[in-house]
């Protein structure tokens, strides 16, 4: 049986397709939600982000909220709180989910594979108790209210299409420098590490540095998806630092595709617009995305991506993550 | 004399009795958690989820069949223990020889099954189980007085801890799991069936999960999400102690309740937290963990 496959050509056309599609959506809003593709665009940002480390950095952190979380709480503080503008806000949430990557990451990559993932995942777990606690964030309600401003002082952000435009620009960009970084000299020595550490240490690479660095960058992009998702929903909440959102960026790269740089989009939208549609039957949504993680690690573990590609490619492909 | 630090002392010793309780709870979990690594190198996400299914399943054999406490301590752990082996027979195995991450991903998502099943059913809020009758007095000790339950959930746990070590470090079934651990292909030679005895370790694991659940239901509110707050920390702990030894994990659990004890005493605002910040230092000063041996990563 021949299997359905996509030439690089296709994906290519397909990708100017969907980018066409997305510049046009604040023109159709009877046909699709800006907003909601706002917040597909935000997850889809933070999905790819994640996946530069587990895909292409065979590191896994399943405490990935606690950056997209903190970006948002700080973006709210520095634009409600502070009164600065939107784009100092999404700056300022980048580089504190930055700092913190920095923090985490460094205390992380002092163990490897799931000792790696349970690290992570207990300090996002502290990173949610600080938040509970801490005076600006409302607790259980949240931070509420979060004012959009006007974008360098000049563009207004209560609308809708302007906002849009800002998210989609941003999100793009964001993905953009996660496909130069994966293509780049530094992306090589990343995927060098995850396939022979010993190896690269003895070439003369700086592993640690190297992981770090990764650890980081995924840290901010995913804080920059944080900030955006606070302004656009003006609210910073309990639940973008909760470990269900961890588990759910996990379950987004695996559906989507590790080995792809844009297949954790796939599964962004995928998982986003399942969780959306499903909230109207109330509990069902854990349920069904539990299913769909178990499905997905028994017999789907390429992800779509991943079975969308050539086998040509699959030399090149990088396998999964071993560690442990 | 009465005392210490500017708290009373009276204050001091209930917490660090309540600690305790605390982490016999931990020491329980961390102990199958690691039981269940040392054989199949998974990382048992679900262990916490168990844990709730066993504080389910007493609530549930109580209210629906009125089962009483004393059964639920025995039936319980073995019902949710072969649907642990069964969960291992027809899913996890498939997994083996794969990288460990997915099992840790698989167990996420029965996690995910587990915990959004029983809210489905049950509700998010806390369903209240009955202190079984025989052990509803309190011991007085003085300086307070301590429900005889908790008493129970000490002694309980402590001699369930203390059987497995005995079972794994002091009879030839241990002997043969250690081998399984340390040379599986070589101890399936010497004609030991060793798939089957990862299920029952599996199985044995989860029934010592569910053993905690029980014990849990009656102090717990017995809710969906009591398990993973708790599996988080737990995973906290054995980071802490490092996987190498069950003695020490267990050390490591008991102490980290107690510690947990004191700083609600002391500085309440951190007693959520002061775990992590424990494990931070930890993986500062020795990343492989206070009981851990080399090379275990």
């Amino acid at each position: 049986m021949k299997r359905f496959t996509l030439s690089p050509a296709a994906v290519r056309m397909l990708l100017w397709i969907v980018v066409a599609a997305l510049v046009l959506v604040p023109w159709l809003p009877q046909l699709v939600y800006p907003v909601f593709v706002m917040r597909l665009l935000c997850l889809a940002l933070f999905a790819c982000a994640y996946n530069l480390l587990l895909g292409f950095g065979g590191i896994m952190s399943f405490g990935h909220a606690a950056f997209f979380g903190t970006a948002a709480y700080l973006s709210g503080l520095a634009v409600k709180n502070a009164g600065l503008t939107p784009e100092i806000g999404i700056l300022l949430g980048t580089l504190g989910a930055a700092l913190l990557g920095a923090l985490i990451g460094a205390l992380a990559i002092r163990r490897q594979g799931i000792y790696l993932a349970m690290v992570t995942l207990a300090l996002a777990q502290m990173v949610y108790f600080l938040f509970l606690q801490l005076p600006f964030t409302g607790a259980e309600d949240g931070m509420q209210q979060i004012p959009r401003g006007h974008l360098f002082g000049l563009i207004d952000l209560r609308n809708d299409t302007a906002l849009y435009y800002l998210v989609l620009t941003l999100t793009v960009g964001g993905l953009a420098l996660i496909h130069r970084v994966v293509n780049s000299p530094f992306g090589h020595v990343i995927i060098a590490i995850r396939e022979h550490e010993p190896r690269a240490r003895s070439l003369g690479y700086p592993v640690d540095r190297y992981k770090l660095m990764l650890f980081v960058l995924s840290a901010a992009l995913s804080g920059l998806a944080g900030s955006m998702k606070a302004l656009v929903f003006q609210l910073a909440a309990l639940t973008d630092v909760h470990w269900h959102l961890s588990g759910d960026v996990v379950l987004m790269a695996l559906l989507g595709g590790m080995q792809s740089v844009l297949g954790p989009a796939i599964g962004a939208v995928i998982v986003v617009g399942l969780q959306h549609y499903l909230d109207a039957f109330g509990g069902w949504v854990t349920l069904v995305t539990g299913v769909i993680f178990m499905v997905c690690v028994m017999s789907f573990r390429s992800g779509i991506a991943g079975a969308l590609k050539r086998p040509v490619d699959d030399t090149q492909a990088p396998t999964t993550p071993r560690h442990g | 004399m009465t005392e210490f630090f500017g708290m009373p002392i009276t204050v001091i010793a209930g917490q660090t009795l309540l600690g305790l309780v605390n982490g016999c709870f931990y020491a329980v979990l961390s102990l199958g958690l690691a039981v269940i690594f040392g054989l199949l190198r998974i990382v048992n996400f679900a262990h916490g989820a168990f844990f709730m299914t066993g504080a389910f399943g007493a609530w549930m054999l109580h209210r629906y069949l009125g089962v009483g406490y004393w059964v639920c301590v025995i039936l319980v752990p073995i019902l949710v223990g072969a649907l642990g082996a069964g969960f291992e027979r027809t899913l996890l195995r498939k997994l083996r020889g794969l990288d460990p991450i997915y099992g840790l991903l698989l167990t996420f998502g029965l996690v995910l099954v587990l915990e959004g099943g029983f809210r489905l059913l049950f509700g998010s809020s806390g369903q209240p189980y009955p202190v079984p009758e025989s052990l509803r007095g309190t011991v007085p000790l003085g300086f307070m007085v301590l429900p005889l339950y908790r008493v129970w959930v000490i002694v309980a746990a402590l001699t369930c801890c203390l059987l497995s070590w005995w079972l794994i470090e002091r009879t030839p079934l241990g002997a043969t799991l250690r081998a399984a651990t340390e040379k599986p292909t070589q101890t399936q030679a010497f004609g030991i069936n060793v798939p089957m005895l990862l299920t029952l370790t599996y199985g044995v694991g989860i029934g010592l999960a569910a053993f905690a659940g029980v014990l849990a239901a009656p102090i717990l509110h017995v809710n969906p999400a009591m398990g993973s707050n708790l599996v988080i920390v737990v995973f906290a702990i054995v980071v802490i102690g490092g996987m190498g030894s069950m003695v020490g994990s267990i050390v490591t659990a008991l102490a980290i309740g107690v510690v947990e004890g004191w700083t609600r005493v002391f500085y309440s605002e951190a007693s959520s937290t002061v775990i992590f910040v424990l494990m931070a230092l930890v993986l500062l000063l020795r990343p492989r963990g206070l009981f851990g041996r080399e090379g275990s990563a």
